[in-house]
């Protein structure tokens, strides 16, 4: 190599240790985002225009964004949870058997949506914190385990007619300053339902969680480097084991969050919500392989999933596996991106 | 150089271990061990699991029936699927999540050249294997995809795949125009029920070649040495002249190849294909079969027979339960429990509390004195 | 507990299944005292300190802390950091994905939060007063690996500790950074803080320790204060006999200089690689032994890297046996006969869950090719001959090579590559980490090598040992080739000022 670059290289070294994997990741996913939308709008038009399109990608997938924060958690930790899809449905399942044949009310349909997710979570907690046992297994186990107990507590749909929960499902929070003018002129406020503010609150929540508490960052600890972070004085187990507690407590609250956006419990609901979950993580900047990850990465990640699954089907593609196709397309690109940034940075 | 000097000190000897511990340390132990239960519940609760008949098919030809058989037969999709995936668990580290979805490809890829096109077919309209050799070549370039994401782009195996796991029974529905091909040809089916007067099912000699093959590879190369090597110690495997990213890619394309053989057999079973519900779930069971076979998920050293045996432990299960009546939807929690139960007893730190870890220093101290 | 002792072990025992890694071990470590332990490699020094710092459980025996009434209670790490023992290993057990700061406040602060003010300006000052060339908010994995053990040992040194351990710190550091870290331990030896030292340097023990503890095959084999033990009884305490082959090593070579007109076996013109080192011209000579010296960074690894074609090669011609070959990457090289030891034992060398006999035969079996495998029996006479020739301690040719010590898996590696005949050896640290009498073992074989007509390229930290071995020296500096030495000057003073470079002429 010519003598000149030598010194940049040293230059740029100096640049790359200021700005962390995890920094970088979001940034990319950010600046994709805002692309792909802005390209909507102004190539698309028509809905995109309309603050309600954008809004009832919140509307749609409150559930999915609980979802994917609890999974960018184990994976930052080094895990992954394939059941959370599953959970997501039992739960769904056991709110409506709950609501509609078993006179609960929302109160008691919280509790069982919660305890599910926490049963699961202390489960598979331990079996990975404290017998070691690959997150992959114990997951996919817990993954089958909640499919058949979905099956086994009704196999039928079951809809709910409880008025309390009806009353909170059809609520509708104006967002101020937003809305359209229908075609007839009239101003037709956005809104978005309750799922989203609890959806949202989360993410806000468990942000500050990664980056202001001490748990947050032995989360990152233990991904980084499990033994080190052993040695550093960090209760790796019990560090996992929450992690895993979290994500299925959070599935559990997704699972309320589905139940209160559909109203009904289904066999299909939250069919694949697994893979979306860690597609919208990966796609968000977190990597599998732990260590690097963030929450409003994820939260991105799960809107820009959404919108490119909107952008297809408006522009004629609506057969079901176009969107398929579409999702599958992105995340090799993103993980593509990642890959040869990372192994970039890596190179000296 | 020097002759060699006998040194006494250079063979430390091994302390001899309680019976029970070296048992549970081999690596085939929780497999043998979980037949044998299966064995041993089915022979208590009802010995005519096991009885073997021979009964009419629907064509009038006389072929063995009985759970046995069923499970040897059902197994086969399973067993060939967890012999590509152990190769790629042991070169990479990870699963391929996609091979559920790949069988679909492979299926409708075979359907739509038998059909030529058409949504039913009475007879073949192309050589049975030169299709299943397109399907074969098509698969193993979704499984170089898989491999080249992998191995040169160093993407975790299970993020991956997850791509063609979430694109491929979409791609199958669109190689078919969605639409859903049936081929009436009796010779069609014949891979995957009965070859006319043999009376065991096509699927069983399929997979005894496939293992067959296999067997040969593995004496006759040194693609498991290699494959050991590079998923141990990349960088080492690099510096003694190996090229890990071609052996991972290889591995992945091997897997491809066997997806399509599982998945001719497959589609060959009923002559049609349904792309979201043909082997769903498949590659839980893959992956399933290749950690009860002892290997480890992490990648390495593996023993291709433990996940063979896995494989037909899973199907064993799955025949039990179902002849005991439980509804094929809450199958999956029946499964969950034994898998659990399976991978608890396997966990290094309770195997080391069952053979009774606290005599270990008594008996090892005795041992040097 | 003796007075002023800060630290008691007592009886320590410790197994593994089949070894003894411990037996009745008794150690103590007083206030303001820097107190070297001292053993070969598996005498059971690594073992004693994660014992003592909670990472095993110990099978018997009693730890006393001052201040601790009673046996003290150590389960893990967090234990001992709370009963005021640091530690700083010798891999690095550091997070790379934290930033430098956090590397040093985690798992030690109180409270469920992450004081980012506050961990930032603190890290910035121990950093700044430590002299290490790192920002608090730098990612931990972009430092060099000089720099992240630095860290950890600011960290340790930051704890306010009673006992400080170092382990095997000093083996990433170059010579400045290592007086640095003495300036350091003697300022915490004046606090009165003990502080147990453990490394390979014998220079380094006699440079700063007060007293020595020696650990021989897992016991204890006594201790004593600095002045009393002289060097040559040092070592011979720690392998167990009376050994004066250190000196005897050079006559045995027989002092006959390799001809000086022998062909050259490989020339190497303008050679220069992706990993950043300046073009450089190399040849050897059959049956020579030469070797590259310099600082830890300097470039001497990369240099043979691209001989092998372990690392990209960029530029330059290649000639073996005064034919221009390709060597693009390492199975070319090995193609043209040529061997290579690497630096890195655990990341580059052994493949570890593989057996000792799978490791020998493993590059043998490459060259053989794909097709042609090795049968069990033909591995089983290569791996037995090579257990034999070498003297390789292993419980038998089918145990995993990762159970093996340093310099057991050392010597695999030597006969992985000894085994495919070459024609060329290029070892890179095979001595680093290992015990003294290993290291004799190797350097003697390398010579008998270069007797044999093998040519050989030697490379160590240790510029004695390279003195003792090498008949000719390549010295390198900031990634450039800087001066050759031979014959009348390949003495330690002209080699360092070489190294050292600068106006000494």
């Amino acid at each position: 190599m010519p003598k000149g670059i030598s010194v940049d290289h040293q230059g740029r070294l100096k640049e790359r240790g200021a700005m962390s994997d995890t920094n970088l990741l979001l940034t990319i996913t950010v600046v994709v985002f805002f692309i792909l939308y802005l390209s909507a709008i102004v190539f698309l038009g028509g809905s995109f225009t309309k603050p309600q399109n954008f809004l009832n990608i919140l509307n749609n997938n409150a559930s999915l964004i609980v979802l994917s924060c609890g999974m960018s958690i184990v994976m930052i930790t080094g895990g992954i949870d394939i059941s959370v899809g599953a959970v997501t449905s039992l739960v769904c399942m056991a709110c409506a058997v709950n609501l509609e044949n078993q006179g609960g009310n929302i109160f008691t349909m919280i509790l069982i949506g919660l305890g599910i997710g926490l049963a699961f979570g202390v489960v598979q907690g331990f079996l990975v914190a404290h017998l070691g046992i690959q997150p992959f297994i114990i997951s996919l186990a817990g993954m089958f385990f909640a499919k058949g107990m979905t099956t086994i507590v009704s196999k039928e749909p079951v809809r709910v007619t409880n008025a309390g929960f009806l009353a909170l499902k059809e609520l509708r929070i104006t967002v101020p300053g937003l809305g359209s003018n229908n075609k007839l002129g009239q101003y037709i406020p956005a809104y978005v339902e309750l799922g989203v503010v609890i959806a949202l609150l989360v993410v806000i929540l468990l942000f500050c969680l990664l980056r202001w508490t001490r748990l947050g960052r032995a989360f990152y600890a233990v991904g980084g480097n499990n033994q080190s972070a052993n040695m550093l004085g960090i209760n790796v187990r019990r560090t996992k084991f929450l992690a895993h507690v979290l994500c299925s407590v959070l599935a559990g609250l997704g699972g309320i969050l589905y139940f209160l956006h559909v109203g009904s419990g289904d066999v299909a609901n939250g069919a694949g919500d697994e893979m979306n979950a860690i597609a919208s993580s990966i796609i968000g900047g977190t990597l599998l392989t732990g260590g690097v990850g963030n929450i409003i990465g994820t939260f991105f990640g799960v809107l820009s999933l959404n919108t490119i699954k909107r952008i297809v089907s408006s522009l004629g593609f609506d057969e079901a596996w176009w969107s398929n196709i579409t999702v599958a397309a992105m995340l090799c690109l993103f993980l593509v991106i990642q890959s040869v940034v990372l192994l970039r940075r890596n190179k000296k | 150089m020097t002759t060699p000097v006998k040194n006494p000190e250079t063979r430390v000897k091994r302390p001899d271990e309680p019976f029970f511990k070296r048992l549970t340390r081999q690596q085939l132990f929780i497999p043998v061990a979980a037949l044998a239960l299966l064995v041993l519940f089915n022979l208590i609760a009802d010995p005519s699991f096991f009885a073997v008949s021979v009964k009419e098919n629907s064509l009038g030809n006389p072929v063995l029936s009985g759970n046995i058989i069923s499970v040897l037969d059902n197994a086969s999709e399973l067993v060939i699927l967890a012999i590509g995936m152990t190769l790629v668990t042991a070169s990479s580290g990870g699963q391929d999540i996609s091979v559920g979805a790949t069988m679909a490809i492979a299926g409708s890829v075979i359907l739509r050249l038998v059909c030529g096109g058409q949504v039913t077919a009475d007879t073949m309209q192309m050589n049975l294997v030169l299709a299943v050799i397109i399907g074969i070549a098509v698969t193993a370039l979704f499984g170089a995809f898989n491999g080249t994401l992998v191995a040169y782009f160093k993407i975790q195996p299970m993020v991956a795949t997850l791509i063609m796991y979430t694109a491929g029974r979409s791609i199958a529905a669109w190689i078919n125009n969605n639409q859903l091909p049936i081929i009436n040809d009796l010779t069609f089916k014949y891979a995957g029920t009965f070859l006319p007067g043999i009376p065991i099912p096509t699927p069983i000699f399929i997979t005894a070649l496939v293992i067959l093959v296999f067997w040969l590879v593995l004496k006759f190369t040194t693609l498991g040495l290699y494959t050991q090597a590079v998923g141990i110690n990349a960088n080492s495997s690099r510096l003694n002249g190996l090229d890990p990213k071609l052996i991972k890619l290889l591995t992945y394309v091997i897997l491809g190849v066997c997806v399509a053989v599982a998945g001719f057999i497959r589609v060959s079973r009923s002559g049609s294909i349904n792309y979201s519900r043909i082997a769903e779930n498949i590659e839980m069971d893959a992956i399933l079969a290749v950690a009860l076979g002892g290997n480890a998920l992490s990648g390495g050293k593996f023993n291709i027979y433990g996940s063979i045996l896995g494989a037909y432990v899973i199907q064993f299960l799955t025949t039990t339960l179902y002849k005991y009546e439980v509804p094929s939807t809450a199958l999956p929690a029946y499964k969950a429990v034994v898998v659990i139960l399976l991978v608890v007893l396997s966990a290094p730190v309770v195997r080391e509390k069952l053979a009774g870890m606290k005599k270990a220093p008594a008996k090892a101290a005795k041992e040097v004195s | 507990m003796q007075e002023g002792a800060v630290l008691e072990m007592r009886g320590i025992c410790k197994y593994f299944p089949g070894v003894r890694a411990l037996q009745d071990v008794d150690f103590t470590l007083r206030e303001g005292e820097i107190h070297a332990l001292m053993g070969e490699n598996g005498a059971g020094k690594s073992t004693l300190i994660k014992v003592l710092t909670g990472v095993y459980p110990k099978d018997g025996g009693e730890v006393h802390i001052k201040g601790v009434d009673g046996a003290a209670v150590i389960r893990s790490p967090q234990d001992a950091q709370n009963a005021g023992i640091s530690t700083v290993y010798q891999e690095i057990t550091l997070c790379p994905n934290l930033t430098v700061a956090e590397n040093m406040y985690i798992g030690r602060t109180k409270g469920p939060g992450a004081n980012w003010r506050m961990m930032n300006s603190g890290a910035g000052k121990i950093l700044a007063s430590l002299g290490i060339p790192a920002s608090p908010k730098q990612q931990l994995g972009s430092c060099s690996i000089a720099v992240q053990q630095m860290v950890a040992i600011a960290r340790a040194v930051d704890m306010e500790c009673k006992v400080l351990i170092l382990d095997e710190p000093t083996s990433s550091l170059d010579e400045q950074e290592v007086q640095k870290l003495f300036v350091l331990m003697r300022d915490l030896r004046a606090k009165g803080v003990g502080i147990i030292f453990v490394t390979h340097f014998l220079e380094q023990v006699y440079e700063v320790c007060d007293r020595i503890t020696v650990l021989r095959d897992g016991q204890l084999v006594g201790e004593y204060v600095i002045e009393d033990l002289p060097r040559v009884q040092l070592v011979s305490k720690m392998l167990g006999k009376e050994l004066d082959d250190m000196a005897d090593i050079k006559g045995e070579s027989g002092g006959e200089p390799v001809s000086q007109d022998g062909a050259p076996v490989l020339e190497a013109k303008d050679l220069c690689s992706s990993a950043d080192i300046k073009p450089f011209d190399f040849s050897i000579r059959k049956g020579e032994v030469n070797g590259f010296t310099g600082l830890l960074g300097s470039g001497r690894s990369e240099c043979v890297r691209a001989i092998f074609g372990a690392d990209r090669v960029t530029g330059g011609t290649v000639k073996m046996d005064s034919k221009t070959v390709k060597i693009k990457k390492p199975l070319d090289a090995m193609k043209q006969g040529i061997g290579y030891l690497p630096e890195d034992r655990k990341g580059d060398g052994i493949v570890g869950d593989l057996s000792v006999r799978e490791n020998i035969i493993l590059a043998y079996q490459v060259m053989k090719g794909f097709f042609r495998p090795v049968s069990r029996a033909q591995a089983e006479t290569f791996a037995d001959n090579y257990i034999e020739l070498l003297e390789i301690k292993t419980a038998s040719a089918d145990t995993p090579i990762k159970s093996l010590s340093g310099g057991n898996q050392q010597k695999c590696i030597l006969a992985r590559w000894l085994l495919t005949d070459p024609k060329y050896l290029i070892l890179d640290e095979p001595t680093r980490g290992i015990d003294i009498g290993t290291k004799i073992e190797i350097q003697k074989l390398v010579l008998r090598l270069a007797e044999k007509g093998k040519s050989v390229t030697f490379i160590s930290s240790e510029i004695d040992e390279m003195l003792r071995t090498c008949s000719r020296l390549i010295v390198m500096r900031d990634r450039k080739v800087v001066g050759e030495l031979n014959g009348e000057d390949l003495t330690q003073a002209k080699i360092m000022a070489t190294i050292a470079g600068g106006d000494e002429k």
